[in-house]
């Protein structure tokens, strides 16, 4: 049902801006095709909450118009993107994939939104994920899962589910996800699909609804790494509107991807290939690892010596940060009110109870669990300094080693339904991406092989701190060896 | 700090619903409670580090040893400039009289 409505070519973002530009194709028409598919494909598949078909079409015309006038165009001119749906797009229905957000249509739009439709995207619509991005697996949006394209039976990760999916279907060329503590990589790696972490700071996060803000990060997926890197630039850069955004210089990612990797030096994480982690993977990894030797690159252990508590100081941290993030949910401003109460303190309560799912919840309780009296400096700050190892392992590493590659993952896309009984679980699959999140340092994850069953196997690369032009350079090297191989 | 000390029972986890303000049906309440403690049993294995010398990280700056932003210099200019439109605002209010919010009355009599 995928092979649906095939598209006239499987367009990367350089194939679809010059066809745009060179007046081989209408954006307009672009956009047309896209929805086609969606229509024929996304019941199947359900990565979008909401199409914008009215705001899509203007837009389109408007690049039209620009080509046909002969005016610059951005570098995104005419390329369809999808929008994960805790971002806000002005008048667009945004939940978070909530029902306490149901039918909320925010009254601006976020930087990120902004600044692609500045460079010539046009947005098709918002993205599926979990709710207020807390899962590994798209099962915890109130709307319904999402499918992995790869695979219908099996999960598509999360919480950017639906931002994986789509761009590995074919629904849009690139779309942006957020990742507080592996929800962009860990679903590239499902769906197959470039997904990229920048450095906290990087990327604007106004119109972002807040889950864990030290943690939060918005970031692109693609087909490509240099579509990745395209938007990466288009996205990048300080915001007067928020103001954790960095003033650090923006490179030039896509020319930078031309130096290529002669002579970097790659760190091997021994944490990261332990017990627990799928053979295939491992064996996909090692054989990335060749490659990268071959381009001219020198493979080094290095020791990350915290990596086992890093999945517990995320789950403090994440949650106490949500547990007040979360509060403003509450009837009065926005979003669900419940019917049920007669008192202020009636309405708050009902209304959380009604329009939050289980994951939240158990969240929220987690988190303020941790920050109640008697527990803070037993959980939120001993959480607050580990996290300050956590962050100086790789600080030292990066010491002796341009990047590290890792698995993203320990294993391939798992079933719907595998996970969901049992939370621990599920948390622990996040283990090879929470370090990098409490760290700040920037990470990507790149398609690097498939299973046996054909499922999908992502390689992560973590770079310095804003160093996302090296990060980048070794993931397209990664992906050079895969398309020769 | 061992796995006993940290047992949460349902009265605990019906103290910390109230601080949430969330209200937990009695079907909920036995499931967090497990939840709770499986996952906080995992997350007690951080006390066999000694963080004593170790000072706390709340964020990614601290470490960058970044400027912060006391002195103003990576904050906009404080001038008066247009804002997110109030009629658009209050259009998303769940009850409003175009100026205010409205909730239900705040003490049951």
């Amino acid at each position: 049902m995928v092979e649906a409505k095939r598209l006239v070519e499987t367009w990367t973002v350089a194939k679809a801006r010059a066809a745009v530009v060179e007046g081989r194709v209408l954006a307009a028409a672009l956009a047309e095709e896209h929805y086609e598919r969606i229509a024929a494909v996304d019941p199947e598949i359900h990565s979008f909450l909401a199409l914008t078909r009215e705001r899509a079409m203007a837009q389109a015309e408007k690049v039209d118009a620009a080509v046909k006038a002969g005016d610059q165009v951005g570098p995104l001119a005419g390329v369809p993107v999808g929008i994960k749906d805790v971002l806000t797009v002005k008048g667009v229905v945004t939940t978070a994939g909530s029902k306490i957000l149901e039918g909320y249509r925010p009254p601006y739009d976020a930087t990120v939104v902004r600044k692609l439709e500045a460079a010539g995207a046009v947005v098709l619509g918002k993205l599926n994920c979990d709710e207020f991005a807390m899962g590994s697996s798209n099962e915890n949006s109130a709307y319904g899962p999402v499918k992995n394209p790869r695979a219908l039976d099996r999960v598509p990760g999360g919480s950017s589910g639906g931002s994986a999916a789509a761009v590995a279907a074919e629904l849009c060329v690139a779309s942006l996800g957020t990742d507080t503590g592996g929800s962009i990589r860990q679903p590239a790696a499902f769906c197959g699909v470039v997904g990229v972490l920048p450095t906290y700071g990087r990327v604007s996060r106004y119109g972002l609804i807040a889950f864990a803000s030290s943690l939060d990060r918005v970031g692109p997926f693609a087909r490509s790494v240099e579509d990745a890197a395209v938007m990466l630039e288009v996205l990048a850069g300080p915001d007067d509107m928020d103001a954790t955004s960095s003033q650090e210089a923006v490179g030039g990612y896509k020319t930078e991807l031309g130096k290529g990797v002669d002579g970097l030096r790659i760190g091997v994480p021994e944490e990261y290939f332990g017990e627990g982690l799928n053979t295939e993977i491992r064996a996909a990894i090692e054989k990335a690892l060749d490659g990268l030797k071959a381009a001219g690159c020198t493979i080094h252990k290095v020791s990350l010596p915290h990596t086992k508590y890093a999945v517990p100081t995320y789950y403090v941290i994440a949650t106490a940060e949500a547990s007040s993030n979360l509060s403003r949910f509450d009837g009065v401003r926005f979003g669900l009110r419940s019917e049920e109460a007669r008192t202020l303190a009636a309405m708050f309560r009902n209304t959380r109870d009604e329009g939050f799912g289980p994951e939240v919840k158990r969240r929220i309780l987690l988190g303020t669990y941790v920050l109640s009296a008697g527990y803070y400096d037993a959980y939120y700050r001993k959480a607050q300094q580990v996290r300050a190892l956590l962050t100086r392992d790789f600080v030292e590493a990066f010491e002796t080693v341009d990047v590290i590659v890792a698995p993203v993952t320990p294993t391939a896309a798992f079933k719907l339904g595998e996970k969901t009984d049992d939370p621990l679980q599920m948390y622990l699959e996040d283990i090879y991406s929470v370090a990098a999140s409490l760290a700040g340092i920037c990470g990507m994850s790149v398609p690097c092989g498939e299973t046996a069953d054909g499922l999908p196997i992502g390689l992560q690369v973590l770079g310095k701190h804003f160093d996302e032009a090296t990060m980048l350079r070794v993931g397209a090297a990664v992906e050079a060896a895969q398309t020769s191989a | 700090m061992g796995a006993e000390r940290l047992a949460v029972s349902v009265e605990d986890v019906l103290h910390v619903a109230d601080l949430a303000n969330l209200e937990l049906t009695a079907e909920e309440l036995p499931r967090m409670a497990k939840d709770l403690n499986a996952v906080l049993g995992y997350i007690a294995q951080m006390s066999e580090l000694d963080t004593s010398a170790v000072e706390p990280m709340a964020q990614v700056g601290q470490v960058l040893g970044l400027r912060a932003a006391v002195g103003g210099e990576t904050l906009r200019a404080d001038v008066v400039r247009a804002s997110v439109d109030r009629g658009a605002v209050m259009a998303e209010a769940p009850e409003t009289d175009g100026r205010f919010f409205k909730v239900p009355k705040v003490i049951e009599r």
